[in-house]
């Protein structure tokens, strides 16, 4: 559905978006996942057919998005990072105009409107002026603005920054209920966020793609090393002593608490030692009180594919 | 068409939710009411004066009353109250589509920025031919009692002088509002703009020299005054004609101009 090919971004000397290429599939969930700045709102802007690129190509239903704009933005509803929302107009009169200006027919605007308005829990509202809502009715308002024409695609930069947890949940969930019948890009600096609602992630970093994969795969890939923690008592020296001569184990962090060790082991990746980290601590003569299996969360892959500084 | 005439409808209508175009009008309708009675009874003073005067000397001097109320009224109208008054109904045209972020919507839209540029334009001449209509009525009057009859062809010809005049000020208006995102800096910077025109236009009156010439043509706001004579001057048309091009591609070419530069 859509095809992003080595596309680039210049202003002046920088670089907001450097040599970036990816596809996304019908009905998926692309996440976008970068800290601010790092490209993600100009490659949507790119896409919309807001920003022309400086290289690359970038094809939304088979249309390229400089040479056939129009057509282009045809198919794609975009709620930037805050909503374009006119306060003085109510809720229908409001997206009456957006389905218009989308060039939807004239004989199918009231019903798109209704549509829209009922995918997004706003038709108890329909006639409230739109600077009387809250921040998050604003949000599903700017969400109902990028479906009423029925886009293919469907693009939302940021679309849960400055809501409340509630607010966040309602958003999300919108958010998987479109799929399927949209294909959808939604950008975040939101970690959980990405695993609860994409299907698939793009990491970007200064303008570059660092990684792009499944949200499980990623997990899984990027995890570098496994992680057990446990919670042991003995003497914290032989303890250490024993884990490090486990075969395929890479590190052991000990932490004393009490007369309780708190043992971090990391493993080289793939290896499941838990039960040869669990014969050894006993076989040792040490109580062995608790273990578990850690796997290593986004949030951390993220940090490591972000920053330069390599994690020992 | 299709895209214009959306732009249009939601444009008219947000001038009418909100009070802009209630305070511009008001404005405009107390001032001109105000101004025009004040005119028609300096003329009329002056009349009596002047028939009083040839009385006594014999002869009656031919004085077209009405159509020295007309060409008053007209001047006032285009010389002062519009460069004071069109600012407002300018100022916001772009500038707060800026700021509120919609602009974005406009143009990820499949609009062109000419649909949106005319759409908008056209929406702003509705609104200013609304509030010069009603003064039409002020001529009705005085035409009721007016000896010799009154010339309304001079009255269509002063109105559309000041309706070409009125484009030209809302073209350039809409261009300085599309320059920032801020309407208050769009008002001011428009406002003396507009003063500007008015001092050049103040200031060749008198110039006879080719210079003068120039900037005479160049004087938006001098043109209306032929038309307020009941001269439809093809060269004022033109020249009326030229700055609503010029105001308005210059608006397309800032808008399109946007794309490039934002960072």
């Amino acid at each position: 559905m859509i095809e992003v090919e080595h596309l680039t971004k210049s202003y002046g000397s920088a670089r907001a978006v450097n040599d970036i290429s990816f596809k996304v599939e019908k009905g998926e969930i692309l996440g976008f996942l970068g800290p601010n700045g790092a490209g993600k709102t100009t490659t949507m802007r790119i896409l919309t057919g807001y920003l022309p690129a400086t290289g690359g190509t970038a094809r939304v239903a088979g249309f390229d998005v400089f040479e056939q704009s129009m057509e282009v933005r045809k198919r794609i509803g975009y709620l930037p990072e805050t909503p374009p929302l006119y306060p003085d107009m109510t809720i229908s009169a409001y997206l009456t105009f957006v389905a218009r200006i989308k060039g939807v027919d004239a004989a199918n605007i009231a019903s798109r409107v209704e549509t829209a308005m009922r995918q997004t829990n706003l038709t108890e509202r329909r006639n409230q002026l739109i600077k009387q809502l809250s921040r998050g009715y604003k949000q599903r308002v700017g969400i109902a603005q990028a479906i009423v024409h029925n886009p293919d695609v469907v693009i939302l930069d940021e679309p849960t920054v400055g809501l409340d947890p509630n607010q966040i949940k309602e958003v999300r969930k919108l958010i998987k209920d479109l799929a399927g019948e949209h294909t959808i890009i939604l950008s975040t600096h939101i970690l959980p966020e990405v695993e609860m609602t994409c299907d698939r992630v793009v990491i970007i970093d200064k303008g570059q793609i660092s990684a792009i994969d499944t949200t499980e795969n990623l997990t899984k890939q990027y995890k570098g090393s496994e992680r057990i923690t446990l919670l042991a008592r003995g003497n914290s020296a032989e303890i250490g002593a024993a884990l490090q001569s486990v075969e395929g184990v890479t590190r052991v962090d000990l932490t004393e608490t009490d007369d309780l060790l708190n043992v971090t082991v990391e493993c080289e990746q793939g290896l499941d030692l838990r039960s040869k980290v669990a014969a050894r601590v006993v076989q040792g003569g040490f109580d062995l009180l608790e273990l578990r299996a850690v796997s290593i969360s986004l949030e951390e892959i993220f940090t490591k594919l972000t920053t330069n500084e390599k994690t020992a | 068409m299709k895209g214009i005439l959306a732009i249009y409808r939601r444009e008219v209508s947000s001038y009418f939710v909100s009070p802009i175009a209630y305070v511009v009008i008001g404005m405009f309708l107390l001032a001109t009411g105000f101004v025009f009675s004040i005119i028609l009874s300096n003329i009329i003073e002056r009349t009596m004066m002047m028939q009083m005067r040839s009385a006594q000397m014999g002869g009656m001097p031919d004085i077209d009353m009405p159509m020295q109320v007309i060409r008053a009224f007209v001047g006032f109208i285009g010389t002062y109250l519009l460069p004071i008054l069109m600012p407002l109904v300018t100022m916001g045209i772009y500038s707060e589509e800026r700021k509120r972020g919609t602009m974005e919507l406009l143009m990820t839209s499949p609009l062109t920025e000419l649909q949106i540029v005319l759409g908008k334009f056209l929406a702003a001449l509705t609104l200013f031919a609304t509030m010069l209509a009603p003064t039409l009525l002020y001529h009705l009057i005085m035409g009721r009692y007016s000896e010799p009859t009154l010339p309304w062809r001079i009255v269509w010809s002063g109105y559309l002088g000041l309706f070409l005049l009125g484009a030209a000020l809302i073209a350039l208006g809409s261009f300085i509002s599309s320059l920032t995102e801020n309407q208050i800096v769009a008002g001011v910077f428009t406002f003396v703009a507009f003063l500007m025109l008015l001092f050049l236009d103040l200031g060749v009156r008198g110039a006879s020299s080719e210079a003068g010439e120039v900037f005479k043509y160049l004087s938006i706001l001098q043109h209306h005054d032929t038309f307020a004579q009941g001269v439809i001057d093809t060269s004022s048309i033109i020249f009326y004609l030229s700055a609503v091009t010029l105001g308005l591609f210059l608006t397309l070419r800032n808008l399109d101009s946007m794309r490039w530069r934002r960072a």
